[in-house]
């Protein structure tokens, strides 16, 4: 195991293009918060890229193997800020999320415990030598992302906690899932999903997060209530057109909070068409590099480590975007690198700081 | 641990590289879907979020009286709104902005409470037509209390203690029935609208159109930028009324604590100059909101507040009438001659009519039946004449008909008639009948008004004029409604008839007549009292004491006796005599007088003393022939002090 490392084997290039989405989203951070009470919001996002991009560049430097072997510590840990935020954690808007730092932040732990579950996954794939995954393995990945995954819907985040899925879904598919297996999985969620759905006497989704879930289904029943943001979502984006038009509803506050999870469609209201499809590709660009990145791991870890980052990224956009185009529930789901958040920004360039770790090794041993 | 030997499937990474392809293909197409494929309608939806029309009202046209002085003006009104789309806690401030606005704290949070499930940019209307320490609470409060805000309106501001209250009528927001009718079809809900009075009649010239502004607006309603478009409101116009506000306080003053009405008008043209009806509403009371149990009160009231007497009240007119009768007489060639012996009542039909005078008024011709009021005179005329021809000549006279009097909901009264009663009793009309109507009594039915117009046109050789109080001049051209008040219709009588009967009627105030406590000195009044019974004088005696039955006293008078400038109709509710009537009608005729004496043009006014030439003949009507013609030098004191016009309804200044 050799350390030349060097920071010529940086993926310049996919920096490049992610900060190109950072800007993109800064800009509409700006354009949507100007002369609101969020107004500064744009500058702080500045803060917590440049935080981002210190953290990518300290965690690119320990090397991955060295992540992934004190995993289990690392676990442990996130267990237990999980715990804290549940037992301490501030209430907002109806739900514990948020734990107060000394200096006045806020943080919220179930954003970092994301880049724990990747490292776990890769470990537990990463040991596993044969082709075939046995139920054992199954029960096992299904654990490790599953626990904190309850631990966050208690909080109660479904959406956050939704996110952690596609972490033990990659890490199965590409560790070899069989096909009969694959579909009996599939096939036992869809049950247990409609179970939470169409059982009344079940508690575990909370009426607002049924509401939520189920308003994109019908927006107009409850204009007013869970439909508002997406109705207004939805003529934000369709009143943009192909190029793009003044953006009343992101100005005039009929899109609420636009610089959060909303974001794309106050963009999609101000550029249009053309606009917003080119943030996709912008997107889609970033994910092919990073698979080719995956590609090109130096091992099964790597692989697994990138491919975890590219499945969180990639249910992030689905997620968001599609209930941005009404074709996905209101789930609460930040678009990354665009939407405004510390936790989230910092969250993705620790993920892209994995990354390039991996890949500044992809040449050693 | 990390050997390379176990490298991952190519394939399933392609795949998911492939999966991602197909989500983003996905959400590509879920982004044509919306942006290109349905962007006009979503443009649309976005216009209607943003663009918001907000109404800039139009005041209401000022009214002034016939001299431009004002009756009634508007007001800048303040109502005080709670805004909800701010971060306070509404119910948090309920206690402090009650006790500011003097409401219940109670009521603050009820209304806060029943605005929950409001869209938040509606405000709650706490409060309407705040005082002026109320708007200064809410200023002083501006930065602890920023949900609260004040809206201004125009609200009417009409003269104090329903003074010209019929007339003027009132304001309120056009009902939803309202706007089924095709006169209101044009206005939209929440137009304030006339509702009675000029207010009504001459609301399409009063009320004005409201502009509008387009605004671009927040979601919480807040305008943002300058407006896209602006159309600014027409003020309404203003409305000139042939009222004198002098001779109306004359009439209020007259009639005040009585019930009743007082019309007058000029005769030459129909213009009325004062109009009263007791007792009165303040309608001021009605321009901000009328509460449910005011207005039950008025309309319960057995007085009638809300009629205007003057034009709804249809009541048996007793002796006025006999100059009509007196008229009919002479043009069929009855009246000239008649001469009866009254001693207390005749016998007609086989029943017994009595005079008024149980003793009776001995030899009566046409003059003196005037004067002093026989009644046994008018029934034998009324026998003579048959209620045909009494008919013809009342209704010729306008007497049971409206009198088309720009004021809405005029009564046409009843003058009754054979086919009159064929057609709503189905009964033959008695000759008995006959006798009654022949002193105003029986089945007449009129109102002052009529009353008023009938005797104005005997005074004035028959000219019938439509009585009116919008001045038509006044008013927008091609404005059809009011071409009808200059019409002018005449009716063929005999000078010597109608001389006969006015000088007749000036002997009313004088001692041989029927109201000589109602003479003026030095005003040449001539006029007919009346006083008509309520219910039958069988049931009056039961109920002696009961004010509500007693008689009705009338009186119609002008001045001067020969082509006269002012007519006046006193209704005296319970006013049990003509001459208590009288009295009422000559005090707006000596108002009247004043006033023309008082003005530059009928008098040197600059100096204290006037000095007048005359000539005159004195005459010797035993010899003709010694007539002699007369000079002589006068010198006037007129430094006498007249009180001051009024400069605007009471409660304008």
């Amino acid at each position: 195991m050799s350390r030349y490392i060097s920071f010529r084997d940086f993926d310049w290039v996919l920096i490049g293009f992610v900060l190109v989405i950072c800007g993109l989203g800064v800009l509409e951070i700006h354009s949507a918060t100007a002369h609101t009470k969020f107004a500064g919001a744009d500058r702080r996002q500045l803060y917590w890229i440049a935080g981002g991009l210190v953290g990518m560049f300290l965690v690119s430097l320990m090397n991955y193997h060295v992540l992934i072997e004190r995993v289990h510590w690392m676990y442990i840990v996130a267990i237990a800020s999980l715990m804290v935020v549940l037992i301490f954690g501030q209430k907002y808007l109806g739900a514990r999320r948020w734990v107060k730092l000394p200096g006045g932040n806020h943080f919220q732990p179930s954003e970092w415990v994301k880049l724990i579950l990747i490292l776990a996954v890769a470990k537990y794939f990463a040991d596993l030598q044969q082709r075939e995954l046995s139920w054992s393995d199954f029960i096992k990945a299904g654990a490790i992302v599953g626990v904190p995954m309850l631990m966050v819907l208690a909080q109660p985040d479904l959406g956050t906690a939704l996110t952690y899925l596609p972490i033990a879904v990659m890490g199965l598919f590409i560790g070899g899932v069989s096909w009969k297996q694959g579909l009996t999985v599939a096939l036992l969620g869809g049950l247990a999903v409609g179970m939470v759905f169409f059982t009344p006497k079940v508690h575990i989704l909370k009426t607002y997060q049924r509401q939520r879930l189920t308003s994109f289904l019908q927006p107009d029943a409850d204009p007013q209530g869970s439909g508002y943001q997406l109705t207004q979502s939805l003529i934000a984006v369709g009143s943009g057109g192909l190029w793009g038009g003044k953006g009343s509803q992101t100005h005039g506050a009929f899109l609420p909070i636009p610089q959060t999870d909303f974001i794309f469609a106050a963009f999609s209201e101000e550029h249009g068409f053309v606009g917003a499809l080119g943030v996709l590709l912008l997107y889609f660009i970033v994910l092919m590099r990073l698979t080719q990145n995956a590609q090109t791991a130096p091992d099964r870890a790597g692989t697994f480590l990138v491919m975890g980052v590219v499945a969180v990224l990639t249910f992030h956009i689905l997620v968001n975007v599609g209930m941005v185009l009404g074709k996905m529930p209101v789930t609460g789901i930040p678009l990354p690198l665009m939407s405004y958040g510390g936790s989230s920004v910092l969250f993705m360039f620790l993920a892209l700081g994995m990354v390039m770790n991996v890949r500044m090794r992809r040449f050693v041993n | 641990m990390f050997g390379r030997d176990e490298k991952i499937s190519p394939i399933r990474l392609t795949a998911v590289q492939y999966v991602i392809l197909a989500i983003f293909l996905f959400l590509a197409y879920g982004l044509w879907r919306l942006q290109v494929s349905q962007s006009d309608m979503y443009a649309t939806l976005a216009e209607q979020n943003r663009i918001r029309n907000v109404p800039i009202l139009a005041p209401r046209g000022k009214i002034f009286d016939r001299n431009g002085r004002p009756i009634v003006d508007n007001y800048p009104s303040f109502t005080a709104l709670l805004l909800r789309d701010s971060s306070r806690d509404l119910n948090a401030d309920a206690g402090q902005i009650a006790e500011g606005l003097h409401l219940d704290p109670k009521d603050v949070r009820d209304k806060i409470r029943h605005f929950a499930s409001m869209p938040q940019y509606r405000p709650i209307y706490l409060k309407e037509d705040i005082t002026p320490d109320e708007e200064a609470f809410i200023e002083a409060h501006r930065n602890e209390l920023p949900e609260l805000d004040t809206i201004m309106a125009y609200r009417r501001l009409y003269p104090r203690k329903g003074f010209l209250a019929h007339l003027i009528g009132y304001v309120g927001e056009v009902s939803e029935d309202m706007l089924n009718q095709p006169q209101w079809e044009f206005n939209n809900p929440g137009d304030v609208v006339g509702k009675s009075g000029v207010e009504l009649q001459y609301n399409q010239i009063l009320m004005g159109k409201n502009g509008s502004r387009q605004v671009q607006v927040n979601s919480h309603g807040q305008e943002i930028g300058a407006p896209l478009d602006e159309k600014p409101a027409e003020p309404g116009k203003p409305l000139k009324l042939t009222i004198d506000i002098d001779l109306q306080i004359a009439a209020e003053e007259a009639i005040e604590g009585k019930n009743g009405a007082i019309v007058a008008m000029d005769p030459h043209t129909g213009e009325i100059l004062a109009m009263v009806s007791r007792p009165a509403f303040d309608p001021n009371d009605f321009a901000v909101k009328v509460s449910h149990a005011q207005w039950a009160a008025l309309v319960n009231d057995p007085d009638h507040p809300l009629l205007n007497k003057a034009i709804q009240a249809q009541l048996a007119p007793g002796s006025t009438f006999k100059v009509l009768m007196a008229t009919a007489g002479w043009q069929e060639g009855i009246a000239q001659t008649l001469t009866v012996h009254c001693n207390g009542g005749a016998e007609f039909y086989g029943r017994r009519f009595g005079c008024w005078v149980k003793s009776g008024h001995g030899d009566v011709d046409l003059t003196k039946a005037i004067y002093q009021s026989c009644d046994v005179f008018f029934y034998t005329l009324a026998n003579k004449l048959g209620i045909g021809r009494i008919a013809k000549y009342a209704t010729d006279f306008g007497l049971g008909q409206k009198t088309g009097i720009d004021l809405p909901q005029e009564v046409a009264g009843v003058m009754p008639s054979e086919e009159w009663k064929m057609r709503n009793f189905r009964q033959k009309w008695f000759a008995g009948e006959t006798i009654s109507v022949g002193i105003g009594q029986g089945a007449v039915a009129i109102t002052p008004v009529q009353l008023m117009r009938a005797v104005a046109a005997i005074s004035m050789d028959g000219r019938m004029v439509v009585p009116h109080v919008a001045d038509p001049t006044g008013l927008p051209a091609g404005y059809l409604e009011v071409n009808h008040l200059s019409d002018v219709k005449s009716i063929p009588i005999d000078p010597d008839g109608w001389n006969l009967i006015t000088d007749a009627m000036s002997r009313v105030l004088l001692p041989e007549g029927t109201a000589p406590s109602a003479h003026v000195p030095g005003i040449d009044i001539a006029g007919k009292t009346g006083s008509a019974q309520v219910v039958s004088l069988a049931l009056r005696a039961k109920h002696a004491n009961d004010e509500a039955l007693n008689q009705n006293g009338w009186f119609v008078g002008f001045t001067p006796r020969r082509n006269p400038d002012i007519v006046v109709c006193v209704l005296f509710e319970g006013g049990e005599h003509g001459k208590l009537a009288a009295r009422l009608a000559t005090q707006v005729i000596k108002a009247y007088v004043d006033k023309q004496r008082q003005q530059p043009t009928k008098l040197a006014g600059a100096d204290k003393t006037v000095e007048i030439g005359a000539l005159w003949t004195s005459p010797n009507a035993e010899n003709p022939a010694e007539e002699k013609l007369q000079a002589g030098r006068f010198v006037l004191n007129v430094s006498k002090k007249l009180p001051p016009l009024a400069t605007a309804a009471p409660g304008l200044q």
